[in-house]
């Protein structure tokens, strides 16, 4: 299976075949990502890193999975500064960045650049968020993760918790998680359910997801818990934010029917839907869910290029 | 039903009953400057559709941007061409698979939306319903008719 040359802009583009073998390369990179081996697959290539918007663990992580494999990066955390403010155009600036480096990796705040950025570049493309669209290599590590934690993908029981109207995380993962034939529960204020066209696309894949919002009652049967932050300003009144946030705060006595093999998954920041006592739980995961984004990203930059 | 018979032109019937005045607007009708008369027919009763539009334009052939447009409002309407009060072509509109720089996407913060050198690309969708999904953004267009680019 090739990818040399592939963009990777939505997970929509991969079957779940592909997605296979993106994980079991991301699984051999992880004594590399954990700096117990060397890895020299990326020497002598550049990559370019074009954040115009601030992100902190996917920006960190996809350098450190470059300079992990031996490659050099170059790019910014920012668009002030970049001819961006100048108006110059997207287009334009990554004629630019292809011409600097071997692989280009975007984060940009509107949705659908990623696919214009793979339209003009002849480098590799990967997205590292566009807007409120997609986010491909948040959904891959997802995944890794729920293989890495329970041994298997298929048939486990899944609910995601939190905001899943607008968390383009949710969205993402819940399509990658409908090809791996999960029991999918949506748990969410009714203010925030997800939208009916991700349901009505779900449905049409052969899924059967269940809608709930009673977060209590779903934990005893769940495999993993992914839990999404709530944004306070989807919430015109303070006072009916801070009880719907409390009902989907994942406490120690929230967890305690919970099987042992339970996981909880958070793409994080985390503000306080899960409290720091949990941390130190067998349930909590979102840690190393984190680090997952090193082998993931460095398998991704290893295929994309040819290198395995 | 009487429609005054025209020389030159085309007819499009089939439209959806009341979808007459959107077929119009798409083509832009009436034409500013032009006297060609143009004939509207609505809710004419019709054995496959119950009830139907007809529209008649003197003196116009359609482009093809022109047809797909018509096609994603009106998936069933039928293009007649009439040259010297003879009909000379009478086709079904075909719903294209994806539909380039017509539609505009209706995603305020879509790269579509910004000054970027491209045009927009919208897969086709024929289920119960017509849905234009972007290619970009990959969000469906919320109004097709109100998305169409004039």
């Amino acid at each position: 299976m090739s990818f040399k040359g592939k963009d990777v802009v939505s997970i929509r583009d991969f079957s779940r075949k592909e997605i296979e073998h993106i994980l079991s390369v991301a699984e051999t990179m992880v004594p590399a990502a954990k700096g117990q081996e060397t890895n020299e697959l990326m020497k002598g290539k550049i990559l370019a890193t074009l954040f115009y918007e601030p992100s902190t663990r996917t920006n960190l992580s996809f350098k450190a999975a470059m300079l992990r494999l031996g490659g050099s990066t170059l790019g910014f955390t920012d668009a002030k500064g970049t001819s961006a403010t100048k108006g110059e155009t997207l287009a334009d600036t990554i004629r630019m960045a292809e011409a600097y480096s071997d692989i280009v990796v975007l984060r940009h705040p509107q949705e659908g650049s990623a696919r214009l950025a793979a339209q003009f570049s002849k480098q590799p493309v990967i997205n590292a968020g566009d807007g409120a669209g997609q986010h491909p290599t948040q959904t891959l590590l997802d995944l890794f993760t729920i293989k890495d934690e329970l041994g298997s993908i298929e048939g486990k029981n899944i609910a995601l918790v939190g905001d899943l109207r607008y968390g383009r995380t949710a969205h993402s993962l819940a399509h990658a998680l409908a090809m791996f034939d999960t029991n999918l529960t949506f748990v969410s204020p009714k203010t925030l359910k997800m939208p009916g066209e991700v349901i009505k696309h779900l449905e049409d894949e052969g899924a059967e997801p269940v809608i709930s919002d009673d977060l209590e009652s779903v934990i005893p049967d769940s495999d993993i818990i992914y839990v999404t932050r709530i944004q306070k300003e989807r919430f015109p009144d303070p006072a009916e934010y801070i009880k719907v946030a409390g009902s989907y705060r994942l406490d120690l006595d929230m967890i305690k029917d919970a099987k042992q093999t339970m996981r909880i998954m958070h793409p994080l920041p985390r503000v306080n839907e899960i409290p720091p006592e949990v941390d130190a739980t067998v349930h909590s995961a979102y840690f190393r869910q984190a680090f997952n984004g090193v082998p993931v990203r460095m398998a991704l930059l290893a295929l994309v290029s040819g290198v395995v | 039903m009487k429609i005054t018979p025209i020389s030159n032109g085309t007819a499009i019937d089939h439209i959806p009953g009341g979808m007459a005045l959107k077929v119009c607007r798409i083509l832009d009708i009436p034409e500013t400057g032009s006297h060609s008369s143009i004939s509207i027919a609505m809710y004419v009763s019709s054995k496959k559709m119950g009830f139907k539009d007809l529209v008649k334009i003197e003196d116009r052939e359609l482009k093809r941007k022109e047809v797909d447009k018509i096609a994603l409002i009106a998936p069933n309407a039928t293009i007649i061409i009439i040259k010297d009060t003879e009909v000379t072509k009478k086709m079904q509109v075909s719903l294209p698979k994806k539909v380039m720089e017509i539609v505009k996407c209706s995603n305020p913060n879509c790269i579509t939306n910004k000054k970027e050198p491209i045009v927009s690309e919208f897969s086709v969708e024929n289920g119960s319903e017509i849905r234009l999904k972007c290619i970009y953004c990959e969000r469906y267009v919320e109004d097709i008719m109100e998305s169409i680019v004039w």
